[in-house]
């Protein structure tokens, strides 16, 4: 339809000047297409990469260019508990939170492919959490989570008298640490439940039919035909998000920085504090550095996620 | 239970219509509208608390005995006009907007071509290349921000917005790639094919007919761009210094929170202003961002 809107003849009467033609050398046009993204992210994201990596093995300082220490960073960090507590609470942040979120979101997808009216509009609305700055929604999270004047505890306590004194989240370390955690859980339901939503309409209505005519029950039609066909886009969601959850920062930065005694600290929190906000640079890398070999196990989580979903499309094809 | 419930939907099937009808609405209410009124409020919770908060007057906050906290007595405008007035927050607004448009356009300039040429221009190793940038988007910028600040020191980009805009293709550029790739895919090749007999450049084959219509995928990749750079934290308080140069999301954070008592009030009218921006930009073209949501998680 568009070609219409091509003047052909007139294109072929002018006499394309020398820079013209050597765009439409294919080569040449590749190179300079493709430049400046690969030329973005070498110099933002490959240097960076590699420049952390060497940086964890220096002992360099803000304002000190550091010398090569070998593996003595690392050596420091398994003496360190500062270190085993935040990978502890990291893992334990990112199982909790993932668990719940995919637990809630696939619930949630369930529910809204359901027919009823307003549904694009509740879609519209449910994504909200996901779409607002997640600092912004931490602060109101820290708010409603205030000692004294958090509306649950007030819910809790003078309006169902369930308690007998306000709870304080943020104050110890274990409330504080479920209290981010059901912050994070919160955040990440939307963007679960618009992406398994996305898979539940691939799957095809013919499949329940015929599970119904042999008798199946709801349950039974959920475990043996949702939850097999949901399977590959279960594990790519489910990648993205552990690896974001994991290195997850803006959360546990907005609302406890760390507190109380440093019991939610996150790989990453730690990293900062350390490498910015303490300056030492080489040892804030070397922090960071030690999430990667987890990334490394979810990505290749993803990549088995992917191939048996080959697998599966090809039966499906049959 | 399976049993039971096989057994029941039988017996459903062998009762009178009305009665069925009847109890399959109570069913809903109960499966599918109980549940997500659930979900709805507990979603939105937070933007209430945090909307109502903004027009209370300190009075109400801090005392629940006698004002409903969940409703305001006597609205303000008090802590909206301490943020616009007696802080620099139009100035992290302007400042905000500058670095997500600015983020958003080289972005989406770069990625369209790497996008045109890995799905169009079609050379030895493309889907390679492809696979490189999509595996940036899983480096996270946790591990990236501490390098990356002395990366930003030695081009004497430390404390400057402009550094925010070149660091932030590095996670956009991956995505807006990967949604574009897909756009591209879905063009027929017949359209250019006719094109280039009719002796047109390639550029202009790209101006013209590609690009126009992937005009909708390329809303999408501004969309998600804007919205990201606009929720973007770590390496805005990784690189930026000065008060004033700071977005909305660091500056209220480091800014606002002073003292040990907290301004509750400003501090979620910072919150609600900031958020709006994005939430009134989303709702402009939410069709388009969840239907590429949809179609990225599909592809």
């Amino acid at each position: 339809m568009s070609v219409t809107t091509l003047p052909p003849l007139a294109l072929a009467q002018r006499q394309p000047s020398w820079l013209v033609r050597l765009f439409d050398y294919k080569p040449f046009l590749i190179v300079m297409c493709l430049a400046p993204a690969i030329g973005l992210l070498a110099v933002f994201l490959t240097y960076p990469l590699g420049l952390g990596i060497w940086l964890a093995f220096t002992d360099t300082t803000i304002g000190r260019k550091g010398v090569y220490v070998g593996l003595e960073n690392f050596q420091y960090l398994l003496t360190d508990s500062l270190w085993w507590n935040a990978v502890f609470y990291s893992v334990v942040y990112t199982a909790i939170a993932t668990f719940g979120k995919f637990a809630l979101g696939f619930w949630l997808a369930l529910l809204l492919n359901n027919h009823f009216p307003f549904k694009s509009l509740l879609r519209a609305i449910i994504l909200l959490p996901w779409i607002v700055p997640t600092v912004l929604s931490a602060l109101a999270f820290w708010w409603i989570y205030d000692p004294q004047f958090s509306i649950i505890s007030y819910l809790l306590v003078d309006v169902l008298h369930w308690r007998s004194s306000n709870i304080d989240f943020l104050g110890s370390a274990w409330p504080a640490r479920f209290s981010l955690i059901a912050a994070n859980i919160w955040r990440g339901i939307p963007f679960v439940a618009i992406s398994l939503l996305a898979g539940l309409q691939t799957i095809s209505p013919s499949l329940y039919e015929a599970a119904m005519l042999d008798g199946a029950s709801a349950w039974q039609r959920f475990r043996y035909i949702t939850f097999p066909m949901m399977m590959p886009i279960l594990a790519i969601v489910m990648t993205f998000s552990i690896i974001f959850t994991f290195t997850d920062f803006q959360l546990v930065y907005a609302i406890t920085r760390g507190g109380p005694g440093n019991s939610t600290h996150l790989l990453a929190t730690l990293a900062f504090q350390r490498g910015i906000a303490g300056g030492e640079l080489g040892e804030g890398a070397a922090i960071a550095v030690s999430m990667i070999p987890f990334l490394v196990f979810a990505t290749l989580f993803s990549y088995f996620g992917l191939a048996r979903r080959k697998w599966q499309q090809g039966e499906a094809n049959d | 239970m399976t049993d039971t419930v096989a057994q029941r939907s039988v017996a459903d099937a062998k009762a009178a219509p009305d009665t069925m009808a009847w109890d399959s609405g109570l069913r809903r209410l109960m499966m599918i509208y109980l549940p997500l009124g659930c979900f709805v409020l507990i979603l939105l919770f937070p933007f209430y608390w945090m909307a109502i908060t903004s027009f209370k007057p300190n009075a109400e906050l801090m005392n629940y005995r006698e004002h409903n906290p969940f409703w305001i007595s006597s609205p303000t405008l008090a802590h909206i006009k301490h943020l616009l007035f007696d802080t620099a927050y139009p100035r992290w607004l302007w400042t905000t907007m500058m670095v997500a448009i600015g983020a958003t356009t080289l972005s989406l300039v770069a990625s369209t071509l790497a996008a045109y040429a890995i799905e169009r221009l079609r050379f030895r190793g493309s889907p390679y290349v492809g696979l490189g940038i999509y595996l940036a988007y899983l480096v996270p910028p946790s591990i990236l921000f501490i390098p990356l600040a002395t990366v930003v020191v030695q081009f004497g980009l430390f404390d400057s917005p402009l550094a925010l805009i070149l660091v932030y293709p590095t996670f956009l550029v991956p995505f807006c790639t990967w949604l574009l790739i897909g756009y591209f895919k879905s063009i027929p090749y017949e359209l250019e094919e006719c094109a280039l007999v009719d002796g047109a450049t390639r550029l202009q084959i790209l101006r013209r007919i590609t690009l126009p219509l992937a005009v909708p995928g390329l809303i999408s990749a501004g969309i998600f761009s804007f919205t990201l750079s606009w929720n973007e934290f770590i390496y805005a308080l990784a690189f930026i210094q000065s008060g004033a140069n700071k977005t909305v999301p660091v500056a209220i954070l480091t800014e606002l929170v002073t003292g040990d008592v907290y301004q509750w009030g400003a501090l979620m009218a910072g919150s609600l202003l900031g958020s709006l921006p994005v939430a009134v930009f989303y709702s402009l073209f939410v069709d388009y961002y969840v239907s590429s949501l949809t179609g990225a998680v599909k592809e």
